[in-house]
């Protein structure tokens, strides 16, 4: 059987790309000013904080544990080469505040929960039930869309928090217990080299977080087409999709933080 | 076959005074990319009138239903549901007259991660209503498709049937001016078939609402023009030949993107174009 090589044109890809974007953007916007129009949907909002927030707690309290203990692990060998091992508490909580806890915590809960909205809206789109709940005059983006919204900024910034501290307590483990280092020297220095920018940097990003995960996993779910398969294709994408863009917002913000308030 | 009774309701179509009819297509055309699937369609549905809409698959008619609704835009055309514009309006005042109106899918499409008693109250628990009004009419609306047993079941524990049932006790709850059926007894046994098409007739002949349905089976459409639901003995009953034009049915029938027959029973039956005698014989 001969293979067929269907040619794109560019600028149909052009046009798709710049309707995707349209589209988000358009999904992005009503879903935060949905948030001041009635009716609003408390009940959904609290569902959905309770399976992103506490639904996320295990897998946050585990990553942010593993990766305080390892910032910890590999960098006290060369601390201590240094004389400087004394100095790991500050490492360690500058690192999670300002960077890792949010980032690590918005990649996670990307991973579970981006996917998790495209595909639940994804079948609801291909068995038909949001064009019967638009049929029975409700707005879906009101009553889907920005309850998810809501619920993954408001509770990613909790997670994030419970990701810092644990990611400072698995450091502290490996420094007091393998490095015999002072406790309370290990948890001075970690508080004590935090300043505002940072605790705010690192509250800040949480909260785009959400809002990129929420809204790219309700994007790729309502755009779904083509049954269970698209629903598959959705879900990757959603996953893809919410990581990269948190990555790149992450040093965007950072370097604007930094270039309004200042460097260190 | 008996079926339980609903309560007739003061917001029923035959008596909002209104005249105009219930939906109106003028000389709409939609396309899915190069595929035209209609094309200058024009007719309409007057108040009171069950209206059965056939075609081979593909022919647009679920197509129609959905455009009645505005949940798709035409390419060109106009469309009326109960007096108003359609295809002029924003999502956000479609969302206000979609309240007036009642659809069954034709996979049901019912929400599964709900259970059938908040299915079936989905649009009065986004109305507000208290939970003890919620409840008596949900239980009446079950009662109705027979079905009062489901109320705490989720919708993938029910049968084809069943399901099908519920979509309608959803659909009619808040007793709408007009009622879009999608296939409402595709795939089913014919006893479950005949039980839904009863249901279909008791709400034209006793609640009067308007109706517009898609179906493939020619068969539940003629039962629906030869018989009438007897609110009395609470079933439907056989009319005599002479009174077939006494109930409120019709039949539109597609081809090609466009009409090619609109009209009651008899002109059906008594049709000389070949492509009508073939689809009904």
């Amino acid at each position: 059987m001969a293979l067929e090589l269907e040619l794109i044109s560019p600028i149909d890809v052009a046009k798709d790309i710049a309707q995707a974007v349209q589209e988000y953007t358009l999904l992005a916007t009503q879903s935060l000013a949905n948030l001041f129009r009635r009716p609003r949907y408390m009940g959904d909002m609290l569902q959905q904080a309770d399976l992103i927030g506490v639904g996320s707690l295990p897998i946050v309290v585990l990553t942010g544990l593993a990766i305080g203990a390892l910032l910890a692990l590999n960098s006290a060998n060369t601390l201590q080469r240094f004389g400087g091992i004394t100095l790991i508490g500050q490492l360690v909580s500058l690192g999670m505040v300002t960077e890792l806890g949010p980032l690590i915590t918005g990649l996670m809960v990307a991973g579970r929960n981006a996917s998790g909205m495209a595909s639940e809206l994804g079948s609801m789109i291909v068995t038909e039930q949001i064009d019967a709940m638009r049929a029975l005059g409700t707005d879906p983006s009101k009553k889907l869309v920005t309850p998810r919204v809501g619920a993954t900024s408001f509770m990613l910034f909790f997670l994030t928090i419970i990701a810092d501290l644990l990611g400072l307590s698995g450091g502290w483990a490996v420094a007091h217990l393998l490095f015999g280092l002072d406790s309370r020297q290990y948890w001075t220095s970690s508080w004590q080299i935090l300043v505002f920018r940072d605790v705010f940097t690192g509250l800040v990003k949480p909260v785009l977080f959400g809002f990129i995960i929420s809204t790219v996993g309700c994007y790729y779910g309502m755009s779904t087409r083509g049954g269970t398969q698209g629903v598959g294709r959705s879900t990757t994408q959603a996953v893809v999709a919410s990581s990269v863009l948190i990555l790149v917002v992450d040093f965007f913000v950072t370097k604007l933080i930094f270039a309004v308030l200042g460097y260190r | 076959m008996a079926t339980p009774t609903l309560p007739i309701d003061s917001r029923t179509a035959a008596q909002s005074g209104s005249s105009a009819p219930a939906i109106v297509f003028d000389n709409v055309s939609i396309a899915f990319e190069e595929n035209v699937v209609l094309n200058g369609v024009s007719f309409h549905l007057p108040r009171g009138e069950t209206k059965a809409l056939f075609g081979i698959a593909g022919s647009g008619k679920s197509t129609i239903l959905k455009l009645a609704l505005g949940l798709l835009p035409p390419d060109s055309g106009r469309i009326l549901l109960l007096g108003e514009e359609v295809t002029r309006m924003s999502e956000q005042e479609l969302f206000e007259l979609r309240r007036r109106v009642g659809i069954v899918f034709q996979e049901s499409a019912l929400f599964d991660s709900l259970k059938v008693r908040e299915n079936v109250a989905f649009r009065l628990m986004e109305e507000g209503i208290s939970e003890e009004e919620i409840e008596r009419r949900v239980r009446e609306a079950l009662r109705f498709v027979e079905l009062e047993q489901t109320v705490d079941m989720f919708p993938s524990e029910l049968s084809g049937g069943m399901r099908r049932r519920v979509a309608i006790a959803r659909a009619i709850i808040t007793h709408p001016e007009v009622l879009l059926y999608d296939s409402p007894t595709g795939g089913l046994d014919p006893v479950t078939s005949n039980t839904i098409v009863e249901l279909i007739m008791k709400q034209r002949d006793v609640y009067k609402t308007s109706a517009l349905l898609v179906t493939h089976r020619l068969q539940d459409a003629f039962t629906m023009a030869t018989h009438q639901f007897d609110k009395d003995t609470n079933q439907m009953i056989s009319l005599p030949k002479g009174q077939l034009c006494d109930v409120s049915m019709s039949f539109l029938i597609l081809r090609d993107a466009k009409v090619i027959f609109d009209g009651d029973a008899h002109q059906l039956t008594t049709s000389r174009d070949p492509y009508i005698r073939e689809y009904i014989s």
